[in-house]
């Protein structure tokens, strides 16, 4: 099955008058675009450099993850979600994982949430890290991509010598998680915050303060509060515009309520708000490493569960907070060991969605600032 | 005693003991051709090793260290790659104008090498409108991009050529401008007089803030000229894929490429003349012993010096900002850039009058 | 608020309205003809405010479809689920996407997906699969890819 050529190509010829006769004309954004990280295709109507239009065109990598789940069993499917949003695969399987739990009603030892809960604020730095390194590309500079992964590589390095990978981990398992921890992991997460707290200046001092930067971002890309909560926005998206929306807080799962740490908001609603959300969040998860990483209790690290789940008729609903937002994972069981139907709520899918909203309007170099500071993922999107 | 001008010497005076002076001339019309070619792609493979160099070391990286000894090899390997891919050219392209613009900017880029003093009296043409013969001579560049970008027949180019044409027109003014606090200083546009009332000191540090305030906005606007980061927005990577070059490929790409870089390095070449005295050695006041011993050093290793640091500086630039919106980057020239480069033209003229400057 | 006061404010706006018991959140069931005008009480009801529709889908029973709407409420924090029933073969209901904006994507996923037409939608074209899928709805049960799907 290929798309029809009912989109226009951008090699059509161009008229004065515009592809539509008053002007306008259409370009496509992507499928392959060094703006969209992935294949995400925009279509957009242009007045000379100002944005009128833009309409994203999805599933160039549609796996169909949710029909593929209906034929996987509750230990089976959990790896797939990895391929969700590769750059929190650990969350996406945190979410499953629980999604399970809640099913079979299993008590997760303590010791398997608190390596969960570091895991998932590792993974939320990674994520966040290479966000920052690749919206700096979009907006043009190279460098702090590279800046960027350096401390990247050194949370991937933890991940590989526990969990075996390093971005697919496939850690969480349905009551705790699968292996112990490697020996040296507490060891390695502290020399990472270390090399962390003494490079993070580098990243205001590069890019934050520049004169440049702010001129791209501040007071473009303009979310109000109520089209944030209309929209279905959710994780930093909703919370630059003032909208608090962090499941971590408001709706707490595993030991986050009894982690001391903030929800970080900004009012502006501006891409430049969206950018900071992530900056600081990125302090705050490594606060809750702090807080965790010399107390990580004894014992078990995956509760009893039976070989073949099976999780009774009903319908289960769970909510995590991943890097990018809200992700709900809806899992309807009619007693069998396969899920009747599942659903996973992408915070990605939402986002998107306000894109056009905000970018109308406004030039076409914004637009790429705007996709960057909405984060977009696209196997997230397209599942 | 083995300077360029010495060697140009021998060389002219040889030949003329054995043709009479028209052949004489067309010979030395052919070397300086092949000279010029020669040196077009010494200049290419160097600047983009050193580009790439200095990029993989703002970037905590190592850059190209396979092909040849420390990598020093690759831009030759990437060279003979271009020229064996295939040169496309797009069914719904303007074949005559897509072809003919690379050549136009190589053209171009050529032609500004004329003026340029390399070192002590070694030039190809000291003419006595040599600045102005520069500024006038890069303003064909933009047409070079328009006709990429226009025949094409792609979106993305065209509107990569709009963006250039716009940004080159515009920035031009400040360049103009800032080489006429120059001119107005020294009284001339011939390039060797220019050079040789830095005698005494480079404009630099004879011109007091004009000339800072001139030299400041002629690198941004040179940056800006040559469609380099922050200024790339015909290119645009994110934006627009390649902007203006979208649709060329192998050689055609790789003229362009090359066009790029040479223009880097004569509007270097241009400020380290204007500027910093060309290849005019460092000396300071009367200190002669110092003075005698900066003497020492070759003139042309003090000019290529001073391009290269400029070189460096527009790398610099390169890999540290992000990119301009195009609004952005008119007001930039037609709000702050111009009115400042016009009171300053004001300044040093009234300097000039005046006789301020040392 | 909790579970049985949402029962009861519920029953008093919508008296034909049945819940479903089990699970953590309070399940509505209503008649598709019934919802548009009961989702605008739900977004403007001071007391109720479910400004945040945070999923949208549909589940294929085989004998019918049923719509599932996930909504939770920024200010009071509650979340509640309405499911309404459709026809499997001439499945329609109103759309919600000038209440919620988000349910105009969630909606189009929905539309291609399973083949349920929202009703008044303002943009109801495919979203992910290409163009001239028109007809076979992927996360249907009944859907049959020889190619692309192995049974297990």
């Amino acid at each position: 099955m290929y798309r029809e050529t009912s989109i226009l190509n951008d090699s059509s010829p161009v008229s004065p008058a515009g592809d539509d006769g008053a002007g306008n004309i259409t370009i496509n954004v992507g499928p392959q675009h060094p703006a969209t990280h992935g294949v995400l295709h925009l279509v957009i109507t242009l007045n000379g450099e100002t944005i009128k239009k833009v309409e994203p065109h999805l599933g160039y990598i549609h796996r169909s993850i949710e029909k593929m789940c209906e034929s996987l069993t509750y230990r089976q499917f959990i790896y797939v979600t990895s391929r969700m949003d590769y750059l929190s695969s650990h969350i996406n399987n945190h979410a499953c994982a629980l999604c399970v739990e809640k099913g079979l009603q299993v008590e997760v030892p303590p010791r398997a949430q608190v390596i969960r809960v570091l895991m998932d604020e590792l993974t939320r730095i990674a994520s966040h890290e290479l966000w920052w390194g690749a919206m700096a590309m979009d907006l043009g500079a190279f460098t702090p991509f590279f800046h960027a992964f350096r401390e990247r590589e050194s949370i991937n390095d933890i991940m590989e010598e526990t969990c075996g990978a390093r971005l697919t981990m496939n850690y969480m398992v349905p009551g705790g998680v699968m292996q112990d921890l490697h020996p040296d992991f507490q060891k390695r997460v502290k020399e990472f915050l270390h090399l962390y707290k003494r490079k993070i200046h580098e990243y205001d001092e590069l890019i934050t303060g520049n004169i440049i930067f702010q001129n791209r971002m501040k007071g473009i890309g303009y979310l109000s509060p109520e089209d944030a909560i209309s929209y279905g926005c959710s994780g930093p998206v909703a919370r630059g515009s003032g909208v608090s929306s962090d499941i971590r807080k408001i709706y707490p799962y595993e030991i986050y309520n009894k982690l001391e740490f903030d929800e970080v908001l900004e009012t502006a609603g501006d891409s430049f708000a969206r950018y900071m959300i992530r900056l600081r969040e990125m302090q705050q998860s490594i606060r809750i490493i702090e807080q965790l990483i010399d107390n990580i209790p004894d014992g078990d690290f995956q509760a009893k569960t039976k070989a073949v789940l099976k999780l009774p008729k009903g319908e289960f609903y769970q909510r995590v907070e991943t890097a990018r937002g809200e992700l709900g994972v809806y899992i309807v069981s009619e007693g069998g060991t396969t899920p009747y139907r599942i659903k996973f709520r992408s915070p990605g899918f939402s986002n998107l969605s306000v894109l056009d909203h905000i970018a109308r309007g406004s030039k076409l170099g914004d637009l790429v600032a705007m996709m960057g500071t909405l984060d977009l993922v696209i196997p997230d999107i397209d599942r | 005693m083995w300077s360029f001008s010495h060697i140009a010497n021998e060389l002219h005076e040889w030949l003329s003991s054995i043709f009479n002076p028209t052949w004489t001339l067309v010979i030395e019309m052919v070397l300086a051709g092949v000279a010029v070619i020669g040196l077009f792609a010494a200049l290419g493979l160097v600047l983009v090793l050193m580009e790439r160099r200095v990029a993989a070391w703002i970037q905590i990286r190592l850059g190209p260290n396979r092909v040849g000894p420390q990598g020093l090899l690759q831009s030759l390997a990437d060279t003979l790659k271009l020229i064996v891919k295939e040169g496309l050219t797009p069914s719904g392209a303007d074949k005559l104008l897509f072809n003919v613009a690379p050549f136009i900017a190589m053209i171009v880029a050529m032609l500004l090498m004329a003026p340029i003093a390399f070192a002590k009296d070694f030039q190809l043409w000291d003419m006595n409108i040599g600045v102005l013969y520069v500024s006038a001579v890069s303003s064909i560049m933009v047409i070079s991009i328009l006709m990429a970008g226009w025949s094409s027949n792609n979106k993305y180019s065209l509107m990569g050529a709009m963006r250039s044409g716009a940004q080159i027109v515009s920035y031009e003014l400040s360049a103009g401008l800032s080489i006429l606090t120059i001119v107005v200083l020294t009284g001339s546009l011939q390039v060797s007089d220019i050079i040789h009332a830095q005698a005494t000191g480079w404009w630099i540090f004879k011109g007091h803030l004009p000339v800072w305030i001139a030299f400041v906005t002629f690198i941004i606007a040179v940056t800006a000229e040559t469609n380099r980061a922050p200024f790339d927005l015909a290119e645009a990577e994110s934006e627009l894929t390649a902007g203006f070059h979208t649709e060329y490929s192998g050689m055609k790409f790789a003229l362009f490429f090359l066009a790029e870089y040479i223009n880097v390095f004569i509007v270097c070449a241009i400020g380290a003349t204007l500027f910093l005295g060309g290849w005019m050695p460092f000396h300071i006041g009367n200190w002669t012993q110092f003075n005698h011993v900066m003497d020492y050093i070759p003139s042309s290793i003090w000019f290529f010096g001073k391009t290269f640091f400029l070189i460096f500086l527009i790398m610099w630039f390169r890999w540290t900002f992000p990119r301009l919106r195009i609004d952005q980057l008119l007001n930039l020239e037609w709000k702050y850039l111009l009115p400042i480069s016009m009171i300053n033209l004001l300044l040093a003229t009234a300097m000039a009058i005046l006789g301020w400057h040392f | 608020m909790l579970n049985e006061e949402l029962k009861n404010k519920i029953t008093g706006l919508l008296p034909t309205a049945t819940f479903e018991e089990g699970g953590e959140w309070l399940n509505v069931i209503v008649e598709p003809k019934d919802w548009l005008p009961f989702a605008r009480q739900l977004r403007n009801d001071s007391s109720l405010f479910f400004d945040y529709l945070f999923c949208l889908t549909c589940a294929d029973w085989k004998t019918h479809l049923t719509m599932v709407y996930h909504l939770s409420s920024t200010t009071h924090r509650h979340n509640i689920v309405i499911k309404a029933k459709l026809d499997r073969n001439k499945p329609e209901i109103e759309t919600v996407s000038h209440i919620w904006r988000t349910a105009e994507f969630h909606e189009r996923e929905v539309y291609e997906m399973f083949g349920v037409h929202f009703l008044n939608h303002p943009d109801l074209r495919l979203l992910i699969l290409p163009d001239g899928w028109e007809g076979k709805n992927p996360l249907r049960k009944d859907f049959e890819d020889p190619v692309n799907m192995i049974k297990l």
